[in-house]
């Protein structure tokens, strides 16, 4: 049966060498080493921990870049080539991520374009391969700014894609008092730096405002909710600004339903907090503490809902859930494939000119737009928690927001911008002093 | 301190407003009187407003809903409340959809209340509140319940009412408070009272604040107590009473959070203080036995859906049992052939704990699981204002000690826990004896494996359970052992609440990162000065 199957898939390599030879010829590309690199597969690398700590939330990426690929190569594969995942465990170990992208990057099989990582610490530590081998990273997760980089595409928010509105709704809310509550690493500590600043800028006093760190997987929250709870009754209206990662959610939710805080005492807004987090958890305590995303599972679109039809056929599981993240690959995933098609060919400098300015439908309605910077265009939601471990949408902004790199908020980066067409080039362009920070000055013509 | 101070504070405008509409609702002619039946198309318009586009316009729906006479008004807001308020979508019938699990959800007609079927999310639109809005439901559905309603929901109401009595509500509040019956209603009440008069100037009724710890009178005499005159002087005074008393609450708080803490560190290291201080194992794998137990509580669970209460007892036999299983299993596979070679011993197990929790990743999936809390476990004992408890907490601290006094007692009175002595501290002479060391080494490790399954269960009401739950507890369950000194349980116990209280009171002070670092540096100085620990082996050891 084995022998077989294999005997038939062997047959069928010449006849599809032969379909893309005269489908060349019909385009006019009847040129012999095109015809001979048709025939193989495009590669996609899968850069996503499938163990180790962070394989909670990675390796449903992983399951997701299959699904979609085995869907693209079921409707015919890219330029009538198929698709060839390539998927790598780099088991949430950093360095292990930048070992593995090389990889991917170098060799005879190497591959077109990469999708993965999720921490910040780990984009920080590919950076430098995919620059040097020049390849392509998707990444999708929300992140801190601050960073522009040639080969990668953040295809997930930028503060201005989710801070920032979602502190902008809870001051509309009649919110006077701000607990920011993060983990200790990088993403918080940027984030919540924006956020100060931002807040300070409103007019917001120091007193207002009460900033703290915890470790990675911190599971002992009672003294520190206990203190949030005493900063928030003091007449104002708190609000708490949640950049806890992973892991320490769980407890932390836990310890505000023991000591009785619910989202009409003092709401929670999390940023890492989607409804993959949420399955750990009994939400009917947490029902009204709030999440900023681009994406929920529980947007009305025609779009969404056969995505998460084809999702859960995929996992063959009726509770399996979709989130932001996933949502942010499909785009980029999308994206790619256009700018594959518009430049022919997967080559990744043709595919990094092409990309800028492609918009594809995103899975709440409307459409994402790449942008110079490599930052996508969407919409920000805030959503509540509903006791059924879902997000019901309670604001939405009027209009896709761009994502921006540097933000406009810190004084190092206020006058920064990123834009990689040419003539331009640059990550770090300085628009007071038109210098590109990344070494040369920028050529005036 | 008050954790539903600042829900009440928020609730409390609306259900002032409310409470003043009362009496001008009666006193308007053309407005129909309770008792009075209103129509179905009165019914249906009050409906329709609360299908509003936007929060505000269904906020608004909200008070005229509670200040009209419609019978089924609580209903409404209570069905609205929890998100079970439905319109039909092709149509303009009103549903309250009465149990909401699966896919078809059973309804009832909103205006007749009469069975009317299923429906799903193809067929009705649940209307959508938000956070605003649903405590502006709570506030209406408390006032309802200031005069009605029964005690609890009477209490909730009362408490509502402190900071925000004014001219207009103080006599409604006073004819409330003279018709009421229960003490505990009473007593709020009269403190919203008080803060009323003490807000006009009177000093008398400061009395009856002395020594509230309310966060809202604090609140409210903040400003009172600023500037001269004898108000100002006294409210200064009731305040200084009123921080002190808070203080030595919140000490008592402290003393409970950091004896809580100690707890969840003593139960995941006393198994450790079996197989690493009394057997002398490294054991790295330790932490896997804990998740392994914690991950038993979710089977049974899984086994027994609808009572998670009996699961988590049954998980109780079950945890022990599972993790010693694997302990002994580990023992008799790899720990066995490498006695007295203790770096061996910890690569070995550092191994086993990474094919442990590959494992689990493999067979469960990588994500967490969800170990529900029964009823009971849930809340927490507000003992005063400023001081409360929560219960799964307090079930941990208690559950730690008994399992600490049972081990204690199998070691002290047991025929094993004698031979076990008798192997640690002669293994050639307990064996000349007639003691099957092999054997005794074997349900050692298995009795520490076993009560590190326990501790599983219980982290599983605490935190996370998931393939890294054991990672976090590792090092923290050495570090007890060692700080308590190797070899003995009370140096465990006594260990494990010190440093859970000291972390405890450095978090507010360092933050959580510094309080850890400080902890360590602290016990890493006290092990240079005394090598044995807290309580050193006493008497001759060979």
């Amino acid at each position: 049966m084995k022998g077989f199957s294999m005997g038939s898939l062997a047959l069928s390599r010449p006849l599809l060498v032969g379909a893309l030879l005269s489908a060349g010829a019909a385009l006019g590309l009847s040129d012999d080493a095109r015809a001979e690199a048709d025939s193989d597969p495009i590669r996609v690398g899968i850069l996503h921990s499938l163990s180790g700590t962070m394989a909670i939330s990675e390796s449903t990426l992983k399951d997701e870049m299959l699904m979609l690929i085995e869907e693209q190569n079921e409707h015919g594969g890219l330029l009538g080539r198929k698709l060839e995942p390539v998927v790598v465990d780099p088991a949430s170990d950093w360095p292990l991520f930048a070992e593995q992208a090389r990889d991917l990057l170098s060799g005879d099989d190497r591959v077109d374009v990469i999708f993965g990582n999720w921490t910040s610490a780990s984009r920080k530590a590919v950076l430098p391969v995919v620059e040097e081998l020049n390849g392509l990273l998707f990444y999708p997760v929300q992140y801190e700014g601050e960073e522009s980089s040639e080969n990668i595409f953040y295809t997930g928010a930028a503060p201005n894609q989710q801070a920032i509105p979602a502190v902008e709704y809870l001051r509309e809310q009649g919110v006077k008092r701000w607990a920011l509550v993060g983990t200790d690493y990088v993403y918080p500590r940027t984030t919540n730096k924006i956020l100060e600043a931002w807040l300070k800028d409103q007019g917001v006093s120091d007193d207002d405002i009460m900033v703290n760190y915890t470790p990675f997987g911190h599971s002992d929250w009672q003294s520190i909710v206990s203190s949030i709870a005493s900063f928030g009754s003091q007449g104002k209206k708190t609000a708490v600004i949640s950049t806890i990662n992973g892991d320490a959610n769980v407890p932390f939710y836990r310890e505000l339903a023991n000591q009785g805080i619910s989202a009409s005492d003092i709401p929670v807004m999390a940023f890492s907090v989607g409804e993959q987090e949420l399955t750990g958890i009994d939400t009917a305590p947490l029902v009204g503490h709030m999440a900023a995303w681009n994406y929920f599972m529980s947007v009305d679109s025609d779009a969404n809902f056969d995505f998460i039809d084809s999702w859960l056929a995929y996992k063959d599981d009726d509770s399996a859930v979709t989130n932001d993240p996933m949502e942010a690959h499909y785009i980029g995933f999308n994206m790619w494939l256009e700018a594959v098609k518009k430049a022919g060919t997967p080559d990744v400098d043709a595919v990094k000119d092409a990309i800028v300015g492609v918009t594809v439908p995103n899975l709440s309605g409307g459409g994402s737009a790449m942008m110079p910077n490599h930052h996508i265009t969407k919409p920000v939601m805030i959503g509540e928690i509903q006791n059924d471990g879902q997000f019901s949408v309670v604001w939405q902004t009027p209009s896709n927001i761009a994502g921006d790199a540097w933000s406009d908020y810190l004084p190092d980066s206020r006058n920064l911008i990123s834009d990689w067409r040419a003539p331009l080039h640059c990550g770090r362009l300085n628009v007071s002093s038109m210098t590109c920070e990344d070494g040369e000055p920028v050529v005036s013509q | 301190m008050s954790r539903r101070a600042i829900r009440d504070l928020w609730r409390a405008g609306i259900v002032l407003v409310l409470v003043m509409m009362v009496p001008v609702m009666m006193a308007l002619p053309g407005v129909v009187h309770a008792g009075d039946q209103i129509s179905d198309e009165q019914a249906r318009t009050l409906l329709e407003g609360l299908d509003a586009s936007g929060f505000e316009a269904k906020g608004e729906a909200v008070e005229r809903v509670a200040a009209s006479t419609a019978s089924q008004r609580e209903r409404w807001l209570q069905a609205l409340l929890e998100g079970r308020l439905a319109r039909e979508r092709r149509g303009d019938h009103f549903y309250i959809i009465t149990d909401d699990g699966g896919r078809e959800w059973p309804i009832i007609d909103a205006i007749t209340l009469e069975d009317v079927g299923t429906g799903s999310r193809r067929t009705i639109n649940t209307i959508t509140i938000n956070n605003t809005l649903r405590t502006q439901i709570e506030g209406a559905l408390a006032a309802m319940s200031l005069t009605a309603g029964d005690v609890k929901a009477r209490l909730a109401a009362a408490r509502a009412l402190v900071g925000t009595v004014d001219a207009i509500s103080v006599a409604r509040v006073e004819d409330t408070l003279a018709e009421e019956e229960s003490l505990a209603v009473r007593e709020q009440l009269e403190t919203a009272l008080a803060l009323h008069r003490v807000q006009q100037g009177d000093v008398d009724a400061l009395e009856t604040l002395r020594g509230h710890l309310d966060t809202r009178v604090r609140n409210t005499l903040v400003p009172l107590a600023e500037g001269d005159g004898e108000l100002a002087s006294e409210a200064r005074g009731v305040l200084a009473g009123i921080e002190r008393k808070r203080e030595w609450h919140q000490r008592v708080q402290t003393l409970f959070f950091g004896l809580s803490a100690g707890s969840i560190l003593v139960l995941a290291a006393i198994g450790l203080a079996i197989t690493f201080g009394v057997m002398g194992v490294i054991n790295m794998a330790h932490g896997e036995l804990i998740m392994l137990g914690a991950y038993s509580a979710w089977w049974l669970q899984q086994l027994l859906p609808g009572q998670p209460g009996l699961a988590l007892i049954l998980a109780i036999p079950f945890g022990f049992l599972v993790a010693a299983a694997f302990g002994i299993a580990i023992e008799r596979s790899v720990i066995r052939f490498l006695k007295g070679r203790p770096l061996e011993t910890l690569l070995a197990t550092f191994g086993v704990s990474l094919i442990l929790q590959q494992l689990v990743r493999t067979v469960f999936s990588p994500l967490n699981r969800a170990v529900a809390s029964p009823e009971w476990l849930r809340g927490s004992w507000q003992v005063t204002e400023a001081l409360s408890i929560s219960y799964s907490r307090l079930a941990v601290l208690i559950f730690c000690l008994v399992v600490f006094a049972a081990l204690w007692a199998v070691m002290r009175f047991t025929r094993l826990g004698l031979e076990v002595r008798a192997v640690t501290q002669n293994r050639d002479m307990a064996r000349a004896m007639g003691v099957r060391a092999a054997r005794v080494d074997m349900l050692t490790f298995g009795l520490g494996a076993g009560v590190a399954g326990l501790a599983g269960v219980a982290l599983s009401q605490i935190t996370n359970v998931g393939p890294n739950l054991g990672q976090n507890y590792i090092v923290d369950s050495f570090l007890v052992v060692v700080f308590g000194g190797v070899g003995n349980l009370w140096g465990t116990l006594v260990a494990g609440m010190t440093l859970g209280v000291l972390n405890q009171v450095l978090q507010p002070w360092v933050g959580a990162v510094l309080a850890k670092i400080v902890v360590l540096v602290g016990v890493i100085l006290f092990i240079q000065k005394r090598p044995q620990g807290l309580f050193p082996p006493r008497g001759r050891v060979s």
